[in-house]
């Protein structure tokens, strides 16, 4: 006895509207991209804008991911976020200056290494200290988003001002590794070597993060846990446990996103944590809160238009996203790729 | 009678009523109580900031809704009398058209960010009011042609309000144009709070409460959420524009630093926090335990942090400038162990 | 008798601050299915939410399989053997038939002998396998949540109205599968408000109002007495 429905199935047709729905913010991307080439003209400032745009976008991204699923998995919305971005770039950017022998060699494998444990110190200790923050500072506040707020502002102050109590009142100037200095020359245009790393590392990173969410049960269960997280525990899944396990990895994500932002405007501050978490929220909003996806290309288009603005006219910049922001809420209320929680 | 200027809101204790009394008093009597120019520039700014507190208590305690762009508003009116007394010269006009055109802007940029961001959810409006905050900061230290940027702006106010001004002699203090200042100040923030303790008392803060307690259900119930926390809104950022107004005339200077910037808002927050939240009297407690902790406190610490000079970190951590960080942990402290404040735990007592 | 696999004594939950369940007290045997029944709001999806766990109970005791799990987390009961299909369903919209089926089995991968039977027995959920369970229709969606309940064993079977909306030729399938459910030695508490499903499955049943338990019996007797379902429900079931 099988009843499947004799006639031939249709939802699939149907749901065209409903990819290309899915597919618009995509192609947001590569639309601003020739915007961008419409109103500069010139061909190489374009993609010098361009690759330094995309740079900034993906770093964003790489900050803004933790938040957005922190969010998702368990409505916990994190102030304290850019705290983790901080301490990631001073703690990096101490290794870098400790490695001083490494990061003044001119090879590549040197270079590279002293980036690498910088990134690996900086993530381990903005891991740890997200740990320590979600037990000691959001545990409490579970389900409470006025307390969250504030309780998660409070965290952000007191780690910003235990940076200046450690690393003391002043900014640190950093300078990149031998093999990163500098640009490559293509089609005319400069594009700085370690923009282009950064663009590849955000890359990977994104592509990585994507395999796990889509391949891996943890995965599955994250994805899930954002719909739907009382039906994912009434299947067995202890969803705290993956929540502290994405909390852990999203500070680390934002300690890695402090390394790179540090390197790539050559000075750290305590403060600078709280200044991109401004950029962080403009993506997290327009993506979607919840939606690695939608915080991805919400985070390229951030990147991008600020690089275009400030070329264009640079008091701007600033501005521009809150521009886009409010563009993109007036087009989709809920972000891009809004993630539909089940009532 | 006093009954009726509070609204009907009594402080309801007897340590409170007595404490808000005191203030009162030592506002009220300042010029003539205490001796020097700092007792009577800490007295108008607890003025000032208790307005200020009370308008963001309307928004946070009372609405449930928290706001970083508090501070926004308030340099919104800080600048439209800045700006207005720079280019139409000294007068009392000047000041007029400051303190409306700031305000005016104040709620047209508060109505539009609240129909922006409340309509979807209310944590959005936290997030998004941080976003033009900053991004309004950046505008006023960038356009340093108009705003005097980092420098912020200096101007003068009418004669009559400046200690130039000398009046004569009362009661052994000599009574200027400053002391008129004063009152001007200490008047308008009387005005102002019993202006919002009518508004949280009314109808419509009744309202207010219902929706931050359970909005689903006040929905059901029938009335438009977003219209009540828009409103709600756009009349805190209209006081909190008038406080920077008052501001404006009594410091007569306008700067990033004293107006717009996170360090204030971060201020106002725990102000309201400490004092109670949802209970505007603890915005007068808040804010005035705030600002002499602030004047006085900070003296303190530096002295601490010179006794300690010996031990590792401790001199450091007692440092003045790491002043915020104490803020902090007391912040964070109040929110769990106090989270109805000073005047809860007061009105417990009494209930206990 | 062997002892029952759950049993509810005196159950009280509240919900915000209704006091919503008033004493529940019900018996579900091994090995057979129960009916609950009743009107709408009487308490039958709390009853089942705080078996759950997802509603915590307020006071009186609940005991499955020998153990007292009043106060265990809900991820725990889930995975002392109870399985829940909740009356929304409880699908993942954004995952697809394949990942929603993945998520059911929590102690290992999916087991391919189950997936075969799950699959004959509901051959929708074969053809959009790979498909956003978003995009199935409401009785897809029900079969899904189903199959996804069944996949691994469970000792224990909550099922919320699983025939709501459904076609009548899929209502038989799913009774089918329930039946073979069963079959396999699970204990099944399902609430339903289709009287021929209820006949057809019911070894016993309970009937709920006002949050308690006010008649249990064997579902034939209920069956066989329309002054009985008048009297506890308001109507003959018959006229469903
Ligand atoms: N989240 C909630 N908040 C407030 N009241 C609730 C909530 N959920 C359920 N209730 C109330 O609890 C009572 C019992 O609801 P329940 O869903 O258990 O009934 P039911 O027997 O399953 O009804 P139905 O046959 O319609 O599914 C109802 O009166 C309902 O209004
Ligand atoms: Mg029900």
């Amino acid at each position: 006895m099988t009843l499947a429905p004799d006639h031939k199935p249709t939802f699939a047709n149907l749901s065209l509207t409903d990819r290309l729905g899915k597919a618009m913010p995509v192609i947001l991307v590569p639309i601003l991209i020739v915007l961008g080439f419409v109103a500069i003209g010139a061909p190489s400032s374009w993609l010098t804008l361009t690759v330094s745009g995309l740079a900034m976008g993906m770093m964003i991204f790489i900050m803004a991911s933790g938040l957005t699923l922190v969010f998702g998995l368990m409505d916990v919305i994190n102030f304290g976020h850019g705290a983790f971005i901080s301490v990631g770039a001073f703690v990096g950017v101490s290794v870098l200056i400790a490695l001083g022998d490494w990061t003044g060699a001119a090879s590549l494998l040197l270079n590279m290494a002293a980036i690498l444990l910088a990134v690996v110190a900086a993530m381990a200790v903005t891991g740890a200290l997200g740990w320590g923050f979600e037990r000691v500072i959001v545990k409490p506040v579970y389900g409470a988003h006025l307390k969250q707020i504030l309780v998660t502002v409070g965290g952000l102050i007191v780690i910003e001002q235990l940076i200046y109590v450690i690393w003391g009142p002043d900014e640190i100037f950093i300078n990149r590794p031998e093999m990163l200095k500098g640009a490559v020359t293509f089609a005319g245009a400069a594009m700085e070597k370690y923009r282009l790393l950064a663009v590849g590392i955000g890359l990977v990173l994104f592509i990585a993060m994507r395999m796990v969410l889509r391949r891996t049960k943890i995965g599955l269960i994250v994805r899930a846990g954002v719909e739907n997280g009382p039906m994912v525990e009434a299947l067995g899944y202890r969803l705290r446990i993956v929540f502290v396990g994405v909390f852990i990895a999203g500070s680390a994500l934002a300690g890695l996103g402090g390394v790179m932002w540090g390197l790539y405007q050559e000075v750290i501050t305590a403060g600078m944590g709280e200044e991109m978490m401004v950029l962080v929220f403009i993506v997290a909003i327009i993506g979607g809160l919840g939606s690695v996806e939608g915080a991805f290309i919400g985070a390229l288009l951030v990147g991008l238009l600020q690089n275009y603005v400030a070329f264009l006219e640079p008091k701007l910049a600033l501005v521009s996203n809150i521009a886009l922001m409010t563009t993109i809420l007036m087009w989709r209320p809920q972000g891009m790729l809004p993630v539909v929680k089940a009532k | 009678m006093i009954v009726k200027l509070l609204s009907g809101d009594q402080p309801r204790s007897v340590l409170l009523t007595l404490l808000l009394l005191v203030t009162l008093v030592c506002l009220a009597g300042a010029p003539f109580l205490f001796d020097g120019v700092r007792a009577l520039d800490t007295a108008a700014r607890i003025c000032i900031f208790i307005v200020l507190a009370a308008s963001y208590d309307l928004l946070l305690g009372y609405g449930g809704i928290v706001s970083f762009a508090h501070t926004m508003f308030f340099g919104l009116g800080a600048y439209g009398v800045a700006l207005a007394s720079s280019h139409m010269g000294r007068g009392f006009d000047a000041l007029l058209v400051g303190s409306v055109s700031g305000t005016v802007a104040a709620i047209i940029l508060a109505l539009l960010i609240g129909l922006f961001s409340l309509r979807v959810r209310a944590i959005f409006f936290a997030m998004i009011t941080l976003a033009v905050a900053s991004a309004l900061a950046v505008l006023v230290s960038q356009f340093s042609g108009l705003t005097g940027g980092e420098d912020g702006l200096t101007y003068k106010i009418p004669r009559a309000l400046t200690s130039a001004n000398r009046m004569g002699e009362f009661m052994g203090t000599q009574i200027s144009g400053k002391i008129l200042n004063y009152y001007l100040v200490f008047t308008a923030a009387l005005i102002l709070f019993l202006l919002l303790l009518r508004i949280v008392n009314s109808p419509f803060g009744r309202v207010l409460q219902a929706i931050r307690e359970n909005d689903f259900r006040a929905e059901a119930i029938g009335y438009r959420v977003i219209w009540y926390r828009t409103m709600a809104t756009c009349l805190s950022a209209a006081v909190a524009a008038l406080a920077g107004s008052l501001f404006a005339i009594w410091l007569r200077y306008v700067g990033p630093d004293t107006t717009l910037s996170f360090e204030i808002m971060l201020d106002i927050l725990l102000m309201v926090v400490i004092g109670g939240m949802g209970t505007m009297y603890g915005a007068v407690i808040g804010a005035t335990l705030f600002i002499l902790a602030q004047t006085y406190l900070q003296n303190l610490m530096g002295s601490a942090s010179e006794a300690t000079s010996a031990l590792p970190l401790v001199p450091d951590l007692l440092n003045p400038d790491r002043w915020l960080m104490w803020l902090g942990v007391l912040f964070i402290l109040s929110v769990y162990f106090f989270p109805t404040g000073i005047v809860g735990r007061l009105r417990e007592r009494r209930a206990s | 008798m062997s002892e029952p696999i759950l049993s509810l004594r005196g159950l009280h939950t509240d919900i915000a601050q209704y006091h919503i369940l008033q004493g529940v007290d019900l018996e579900v045997p091994r090995g057979q299915v129960t009916m609950l029944l009743g009107r709408n709001g009487v308490g039958k999806t709390t009853t089942l939410k705080s078996i759950m766990g997802q509603w915590s109970a307020k006071s009186g005791q609940i005991l499955y399989d020998g153990q007292d799990i009043t106060r265990l987390p809900v991820s725990a009961r889930a995975r002392a053997g109870i399985g829940f299909v909740p009356e929304d369903m409880g699908i993942f919209r954004d995952l697809t038939v394949e990942e929603n089926m993945v998520l059911g089995c929590t102690t290992g991968p999916l087991d391919p002998a189950r997936k075969d039977w799950l699959l004959s027995a509901f051959p929708a959920l074969g053809t959009f396998w790979h498909s956003e369970a978003g995009n199935l229709s409401g009785g897809q969606k029900q079969m899904l949540s189903i199959a996804r309940a069944m996949v691994e064993e469970r000792k224990l079977y909550l099922i919320d109205e699983p025939t709501k909306g459904l076609a009548p030729a899929i209502v038989s399938t799913m009774a089918q599968a329930l039946r073979e459910l069963k079959a396999q030695g699970a204990s099944i508490l399902l609430v339903e408000q289709n009287f021929s499903v209820a006949r057809a499955l019911g070894d016993s049943a309970a009937v709920m109002d006002d949050g308690r338990v006010i008649w249990t019996g064997e579902m034939a007797e209920l069956a066989a007495n329309k002054d009985l379902q008048e009297r506890l429900m308001g109507l003959s079931m018959e006229t469903h």
